[in-house]
Parts: C-alpha cells; structure tokens; sequence
C-alpha cells in the first residue's frame, strides 16, 4: 500500500458564504460552505479548501466561525487561504480549527511569515499559494520551462488575485518557499485557470521536480484526463478543483474511480 | 461521562480534536492547568510543529503528565505521540517524555517521495486484539502530515506505514499510547480510534 494521491475540492467564500451557485439542490442551504463541504466528505474528498476571496478585516470573524462550524462537523482535513497577512492571523485560523494556512501575497511581500508560520506552528501547517502566469521576455535569471513543441518561456509569480506581476521567477520562489519551510506548495496558473482545458502541466512539473515538499496543481480541469494528467504528466501529489464539482459535473467518486481504472493510488 | 484532558501547550488546530472526542461520546476539557491535568481520567497530547518547542512547552505539566500516566490512559497524536518517545533527532538531540523505547527519526530524503508525508496511507494492525485497534481493519485509511516518524521496538508497534521505510504509525506501552496520524481529521476511521480510547478510560 502507498500513500494516496489527494483530490481537494476548493470552495470560494465571500462573507462565509459560497460565491458560486451549487447544482445541490437537495441542499438546505446551498451558499453554506459546510454543508456543501459536508456533500464533498461523503463523496470521498481528502481535503477540503477555503478560500476567502473577500477576506477584509471585518470578515474576519465571519470566516472564523465558518471555519469553527467546518471543524466541528466534517473531521477532514481543512485549508484555508485568502488574506492573511500576520502571524496573528495564521494563529486564528487554525486555532479556531483549521489544519493548514495558505499565504501568497502577503509572502510575497514578506516570505518571513513563512519562515515564522512553520517554525511556531510547523511546516505541515504553512502551505505557500503561487499564482503564476507566463513570461515570453528574456530573462536569463529565470528558470526556462519547455513546452512539448519545443518552444519554452518562464513562468512570473503573480499576486493580488493575479493582478500584479512581481518579475519572481515562479520555480525559484517555490525552492525559497521550501527552504523557508513550507509544507506544501498550492500552485495555480492563470493561464489555464477557468479555461477547462487542463492543468498547466509543464510548470506543475517543473515545480514539482524542483521542490521536496508536496505540490497541488490547481487551475483549468474541465475533464477526467485532466487528473489523471496532473498526476501522471505534472507529477503533482495532490489535485484541486472546484467548477467541475460544484456545478455538478462530476462528483468525487466519480474522480476516483476513473483515476483507480488508469492506476493511480486513491483512497476510497 | 468521562472527563477527557486535551492538553493544551501549543497553537495548533484542538478544535477537531475536542469535537472529536465529543461525538465519541466523552467530555472533553481543553487545559493547561496541572491540577485538571492530575484529575483527569484520561489524557490526550495533541500537538503541531517542532519536537523542542514542544517539549519546551510541556515543561511545567511534565510532571503531573507523567505521574498520571502510572495508573490513566494516555493518547499522544503527532507531534503528541513523538514527544511519548525517550529521545527525537528533530534539529539536534532531544529527550522526550520516555514513556516508549525508541527515537524520533527524520525521514531520509528518497527520490520519488515529497516529505512531508501529508495525505492519506494505510494502516497494518500488528496488534489486532489491542483494545486501541477495535474494528480498525487491516488497510484502513487515515491523515497523515509530518517529517519525523518513530523507531521503536515491534513489541510496542500497534500498528504500521509504509513511508520510504515501513514505520511505527500507533504505538503502545501500558497505559500509554499514541498515533502518528490524525484521529481527529481521520474520518469514520479517526472516530473510532478516538472513541476506542474513550473506551480505555
């Protein structure tokens, strides 16, 4: 036996409810993130992802007690992400009963949250967020990712939701993440994120090979094949999605077993 | 209604454990004060992050910790189960609380494995009659997130993963025991090793 390669559903909260309308309609309440994360427990999901795309100070609290109800009834690993920028903040979060914190723009623009986040709470608690698109300019300081028709480019980490280029070269940045003690790297592309036309496998493995930790590819499934080809082709150990379960196309299970046919280790 | 100490002397996420322990049917106290400590019926060591911090942290109840332990249960989860160990090798040497021959390892970086290992892995029961083991079948999924595992001797193995190398995933020694993974995000599984102690009180 081996260990399993994960599948994450991800949910996007604003003010602690689900942004996205749900197909659950058997739901009592279809914006409540519990209950939607409640339907992805029983479908087999090994962890489960919030993110809050809202996340200002007065939300705060809003989303603590989400998170505290999430805790209370799901017994399944949870991350959340979206906004945090102090210790303080990393504390609250998994105090009121997260099991990891995803920080992106706030590590950034200052990677020591990492180096702090692990040392006090462990590396297994600090996940690194990277957004990244690509850059077709010169830059010989960057670490150059090759497509299967031969042409290649770098790929820039990305920040405040995508909007800001920050000119770091994306597998550098993911190697200092590691280095600072990050547990996991939750790695999303722009450039396929809601396109449903797969993962970005060539930086998924690029990042994944230069890194010792876990990594979670993340942007662009639309299909089946898409997880087994983040898995297979993007070595990734861990598959985030949300559109496809959400709007009901597939639902976990159904994730897994296609995986389990094409060989890949899941937990059921 | 037992009277369940979940001992608090760090920052981790206790949350999951307090409600698991709640479901399973106990009563759940999250401290850190000695005197609770020495008056609880059973005694559950939590924990996240570094092993000399940790035991840093754990100081000042070592001792009511240890004296209770001669005659009521204790679970250690993670962090929790490594600091049951007489020594770790986590950045240095360190001595542990010694309940249970062996030493806290680092896994050897192996091609073809992330460490952490974080994620799901399956459990073989060595000790299927153990009382902590009831209806945990053989293969059992259960969450696991760390770098460090236990080497310790097969006659306090309950129970075994396989990592780069096959380790210690639940241990035992008396009244002691502990588990690498996290009963408390372990699903249908966790709950029933959660309530399994309970049952030990």
């Amino acid at each position: 036996m081996t260990l399993t390669r994960r599948i994450i559903p991800c949910l996007d909260l604003k003010d602690g409810r689900v942004v996205k309308g749900t197909h659950f309609i058997d739901l009592r309440d279809a914006g409540d993130p519990v209950e939607l994360a409640q339907r992805y427990n029983e479908q087999g999901a090994d962890e489960v992802v919030f993110l809050d795309i809202t996340a200002s100070k007065e939300n705060r609290g809003t989303m603590l007690e989400v998170i505290g109800r999430a805790a209370d009834q799901l017994f399944l690993p949870l991350t959340v992400g979206g906004g945090i920028r102090t210790d303080d903040d990393i504390q609250q979060i998994l105090r009121a009963g997260a099991d990891k914190v995803s920080v992106n723009t706030s590590a950034v623009l200052d990677p020591s949250i990492i180096t702090r986040g692990a040392s006090r709470f462990g590396t297994q608690c600090i996940v690194l967020a990277e957004d990244v698109r690509r850059n077709y300019h010169e830059n010989p300081d960057a670490t150059p990712v090759t497509f299967p028709d031969g042409s290649s480019c770098w790929y820039e980490v990305v920040i405040y939701g995508g909007n800001k280029p920050t000119g770091i070269d994306a597998v550098t940045w993911a190697r200092e993440a590691e280095e600072r003690g990050a547990g996991e790297i939750l790695l999303t592309s722009m450039e396929t994120d809601g396109t449903k036309m797969g993962y970005d496998i060539p930086i998924t493995r690029a990042v994944s090979e230069a890194v010792g930790i876990p990594v979670v590819a993340s942007g662009g499934v639309g299909t089946l094949e898409h997880f087994y080809e983040g898995f297979v082709y993007g070595k990734a150990d861990a598959c985030l999605a949300a559109s496809v379960f959400h709007y009901g196309q597939y639902t976990v299970r159904q994730v897994k077993e296609y995986l389990a046919n094409r060989g890949v280790p899941v937990r059921f | 209604m037992k009277r369940i100490v979940i001992v608090d002397y760090g920052l981790g996420n206790l949350r999951s454990v307090f409600r698991g322990l709640e479901k399973s049917g106990a009563v759940p106290l999250i401290t850190s004060d000695t005197g609770e400590i020495s008056a609880a019926e059973g005694i559950i060591l939590p924990g996240v992050g570094a092993f000399r911090d940790g035991m840093e942290q754990l100081a000042g109840m070592r001792e009511a910790i240890i004296n209770a332990a001669k005659s009521i249960p204790v679970l250690g989860i993670c962090l929790g189960m490594q600091m049951l160990l007489e020594w770790s090798e986590e950045h240095g040497r360190h001595a542990g609380l010694g309940f249970i021959p062996g030493t806290v390892r680092k896994f050897p970086r192996t091609p073809g494995y992330k460490i952490p290992h974080m994620g799901w892995n399956t459990l073989h029961v060595a000790l299927p009659d153990h009382p902590l083991m009831e209806g945990i079948g053989e293969g059992s999924y259960v969450y696991f997130a760390h770098s460090f595992y236990a080497d310790t001797a097969f006659s306090h193995t309950l129970a075994t993963t396989h990592f780069i190398c096959p380790f210690a995933s639940a241990v035992t020694s008396g009244m002691v025991h502990g588990v690498q993974f996290h009963p408390e995000i372990s699903g249908a599984v966790g709950l029933q090793i959660l309530k399994n102690f309970i049952d030990l009180v």
